[in-house]
């Protein structure tokens, strides 16, 4: 086994004990106990891994551990938990923007994504920036309805 | 003497009849009760609350939020204080599949029954102690009050034995307009977790121990293991087990990477034969109909009519749909040490058909396992959860005592999982001079739409039981009756034709692994009806909602028809329009919709922005769940029809990730307003397949304005809407 390697999730820095090609999402779901981010793909298609690097959206199914170096790595549950939920999660909730939820995770850090850089993005954009993320319950219009909401409510 | 069990529950003993002998004249009960028979096989309440047991699962679809909305109004007790106890062969009753929207109808039914009765005979007992009328009480959150004030609670006057009774059915439920709970839309329970990544996936499930597996399939469904080098693999980093039963291999690893990597290693390690036994997709429906069928004859009606004076006919086909989950299936089993006994969590339909077939092939005896379900992502039926958990108990027997999850990749659910059978049906009917239709035929050409796990004694339904050494056939396709029907569901139509045949023949080989898919055969049976009616009325001379109106005799399905054809006229347009309708299974729920297409003619693209839609479900248990059903349905059913094909060659599966077969991303999602009809006083319908059906029968209307003729083959991909108008 390789050198424990360093890296920053969520505020806190772990010394991660896994091989630099070890995809990200392993070491997320695996080592550290944080199962927002989900496999959907292994191939960068789906979104159902996505968390932010540096504050920038990155599937972490093609992100490797040894590749991370100082970006710091936020995920679903570093943005707000049950008891002190994030604009966007507070949002998906009271527009019950889920079905079997298992997208959810890559849809609230990419829509976290935009409106870090954007104030107010319009529908059509909140649809081109998801539109690389993939929904089978055909729940997209709440999804887009939630993101419009965490705009308005803040 | 029934069969009991009794467990030990977050200090609660559930005990209860699994098997209840069926006393000879023993009186029908309403719902699931009918089958599980005794209230505490429902129902718990004791001193830390009220649990609900139900053999139903939750799918996405909001089924536990809503049998607890109905508990919690039967009861009068908060939902919060509620917990839900779901698909658990140990501990729950067998209500075989989640599956053919009969959640509200089935475990609805009894849990509503079950709690009126708990309720009234918690009064009784209270009544006694207070020494006042059971009917001078009132009950708030379970609190039940005298006039005077006194009071006292459910849980301080439920004994354990309280509700060890047999259901009598003879307390009557609410009144709907009493009702408080029911009919608002309760937050769904699973959400918050799901928004906020706490582990509630059978794919989060991380257990002292715990070991990764993967499955190494064949390139094909037929293919011979020639060969396979399994010593490197074994040697690889981390891995602790290979397993090889036939053409069956797996993997065990102590992590996920290294399961995935030495995964990868076999695959490539194993040498294959791969005949060529797929059917030509350019000849597809042709060789389908060369296949050995059954034939029956699900509905035949004759009577008097004026004569037909002008006679059509028109053949629709439609190809395979992937399932398509964003989160491919998994499982987690663990046996003990002595490889004695096994524990599953599956993201099943039905623990318990799952586990007949997983008795019968890993040969244990019924006590030795227990299957549980655990949620898992979105599947729209038999999808490839119960062939991994088949899996996961290979894997875990080669490692007795140690837990091991699978998940497949995504090219094991793509290329494995059972699809949406490929489907032709040819219509014909006959107008009288009136323009009315006084004959109708229509023969539908599929396979079985329902080859779950336990459909029959004989043979299983788990993909790796066909690939062991000692392989176990699949079971033999039988017709399933009408209404439900399979390829033939919705084939019979509600409209009202003196004269009607109705033929299914069903393929009973199976060159391409079929199963249930949201809708069965309603989607391809109801496009090829409703755009064949449009085509009648078109050659009638009469606006199709009439003519639809014209042969409908059913009261509510003419409000659904009449409100979506409202709603959608509010909303002025010129793209082309066209019309849809279903009540689904002809027992479900009513549906009708109108869609709005833009045809690219150059690139041969089909876009759908608009449709609008009527529902009507019965009494609705939770608005806002309904809506998300329907909605969720029509634009599933739009991503089918304008994106979905798999694609094979004589070979082998080609559809293998998410470039290879897509889907409906946010921009091309259309956009929905939908108007539902409540009927309180009626029984809830299914609605979780309503939507699907009458979506596409609307699309394909408005495609034949578009175009300016009926394109008869799904899907509407480019290509093939493309060839279609050249």
């Amino acid at each position: 086994m390789a050198a424990p390697i360093a890296l920053t999730v969520n505020g806190r820095t772990h010394q991660v004990a896994a091989e630099a090609d070890t995809p990200l999402l392993y070491i997320l779901r695996n080592d550290l106990a944080l199962n927002g981010a989900k496999y959907g793909c292994g191939l960068g298609q789906c979104g159902a891994c996505t968390v932010l690097a540096g504050g920038l959206p990155v599937r972490s199914c093609q992100v490797e551990l040894g590749a991370i170096g100082a970006r710091e790595i936020t995920t679903l549950e570093g943005i707000g938990s049950p008891e002190k939920l994030h604009k966007l999660q507070r949002a998906f909730i009271a527009e019950q923007a889920a079905q079997c939820g298992y997208c959810t995770s890559g849809m609230i850090l990419e829509a976290k994504a935009l409106l870090d850089r954007t104030q107010e993005p319009t529908e059509p954009e909140i649809r081109e920036q998801l539109a690389q993320h993939l929904c089978r319950c055909g729940t997209h219009n709440r999804i887009v309805a939630a993101v419009q909401r965490a705009i308005r409510e803040g | 003497m029934n069969a009991l069990t009794r467990r030990a529950l977050g200090g609660i003993t559930l005990a209860f009849a699994l098997t209840p002998a069926l006393a000879q004249n023993a009186p029908r009960l309403p719902g699931s009760l009918q089958t599980a028979r005794r209230l505490d096989a429902w129902l718990r309440i004791g001193p830390d609350g009220v649990t609900v047991i139900t053999g139903k699962v939750e799918i996405g679809q909001g089924a536990l939020t809503a049998l607890c909305q109905i508990a919690a109004e039967e009861l009068d007790v908060a939902p919060a204080r509620i917990r839900m106890i779901s698909g658990d062969t140990a501990l729950t009753p067998d209500e075989g599949y989640t599956a053919g929207s009969q959640s509200m109808e089935q475990s609805g039914t009894a849990i509503r029954y079950a709690a009126a009765e708990a309720r009234a005979i918690l009064l009784d007992l209270a009544a006694q102690r207070l020494g006042v009328a059971a009917d001078a009480l009132r009950v708030a959150d379970g609190t039940i009050t005298a006039p005077d004030g006194r009071s006292t609670t459910y849980w301080a006057i439920a004994e354990s034995n309280t509700l060890a009774r047999e259901a009598t059915a003879r307390i009557a439920p609410k009144p709907p307009a009493q009702h408080s709970i029911v009919g608002t839309s309760l937050p769904r329970l699973d959400i918050p977790a799901k928004v906020t990544g706490q582990p509630i996936f059978v794919q989060d499930m991380r257990l002292p121990g715990m070991l990764f597996g993967r499955i190494a399939r064949p390139p094909s469904y037929e293919a011979k293991l020639v060969s396979v080098e399994v010593d490197a693999v074994r040697a690889l980093p981390g891995v602790v087990a290979v397993v090889r039963d036939g053409r069956f291999l797996g993997v065990v690893a102590e992590r996920e990477e290294q399961a995935i990597k030495a995964r990868a290693a076999l695959l490539k390690a194993a040498r294959w034969d791969m005949p060529a036994t797929l059917p030509d997709p350019a000849a597809l429906h042709a060789t389908l109909r060369g296949l050995k069928t059954d034939t029956t004859v699900p509905s035949e009606k004759k009577a008097d009519a004026p004569p037909a004076v002008r006679r059509f006919s028109a053949t629709y086909t439609k190809r395979y749909f992937a399932h398509a989950s964003i989160g491919p299936s998994a499982a987690v089993a663990q046996y003990t040490a002595d490889g004695a006994k096994l524990q599953v969590w599956s993201h099943t339909q039905g623990v318990f058909p799952l586990k007949r077939d997983l008795l019968k092939v890993l040969k244990l005896e019924d006590a030795a396992l227990t299957v549980s379900h655990v949620q898992g992502s979105g599947c729209y039926g038999h999808n490839g959860a119960d062939d991994v958990a088949l899996d996961a108990a290979l894997l875990a027997r080669a490692v007795p005592g140690r837990p091991v999850i699978v998940q497949w990749m995504r090219d094991d659910e793509f290329q494995w999982e059972p699809y949406n059978p490929a489907m032709e049906m040819a219509l014909s009917a006959g107008l009288s001079a009136e323009g009315r239709i006084v004959e109708w035929s229509h023969e539908v050409l599929s396979n079985h739409h329902n080859m779950r796990p336990s459909q029959s004694r004989e043979g299983v339904n788990l993909l790796a039981a066909w690939h062991l050494a000692e392989p176990r056939a699949p079971s033999y396709p039988r017709a399933t009756p009408q209404p439900n029907g399979a390829g033939d569901r919705n084939a019979v139509p509600l409209y009202d034709f003196p004269n009607q045949r109705i033929v299914n023949h069903l393929v009973v080989e199976m060159p391409v692994r079929v199963s249930a898919l949201r809708t069965l055969g309603a989607y391809g049976n109801v496009f090829a009806l409703e755009a064949f009616m449009d085509e009648l009325a078109a050659a009638a001379g009469i606006d199709p909602v009439q003519f639809r109106l014209n042969h409908l005799k059913d009261p509510r399905g003419r409000a659904v028809i009449e409100a979506a054809a409202k709603l959608a006229a509010e909303d002025p347009g010129t793209l082309p329009r066209g019309f849809g309708f279903a009540k689904y299974k002809n027992v479900a729920a009513y549906v009708a919709c109108v869609a709005e297409v833009a045809l690219d003619r150059a690139t041969g693209t089909v876009r759908v922005p608009r449709i609008w839609s009527a529902v009507d479900a019965g009494q609705v248990v939770s608005p806002d769940g309904l809506l998300n059903q329907i909605d969720g349905g029509i634009i599933q059913a739009v991503s089918w029809t304008v994106k979905e094909e798999v694609r094979f060659d004589r070979e082998r599966i080609l559809s293998h990730d998410w470039d290879s077969y897509p889907i409906l991303t946010f921009p091309e999602v259309p956009k929905l307003r939908t108007t539902v009809i409540n009927r309180p006083n009626d029984p809830p319908l299914g609605a979780g397949e309503a939507s699907q059906a009458p979506a596409v029968a609307a699309i394909a209307n408005a495609l034949t304005r578009a175009a300016g003729k009926p394109i008869r083959a799904l899907p509407y991909t480019p290509e093939r809407v493309k060839e279609a108008l050249a």
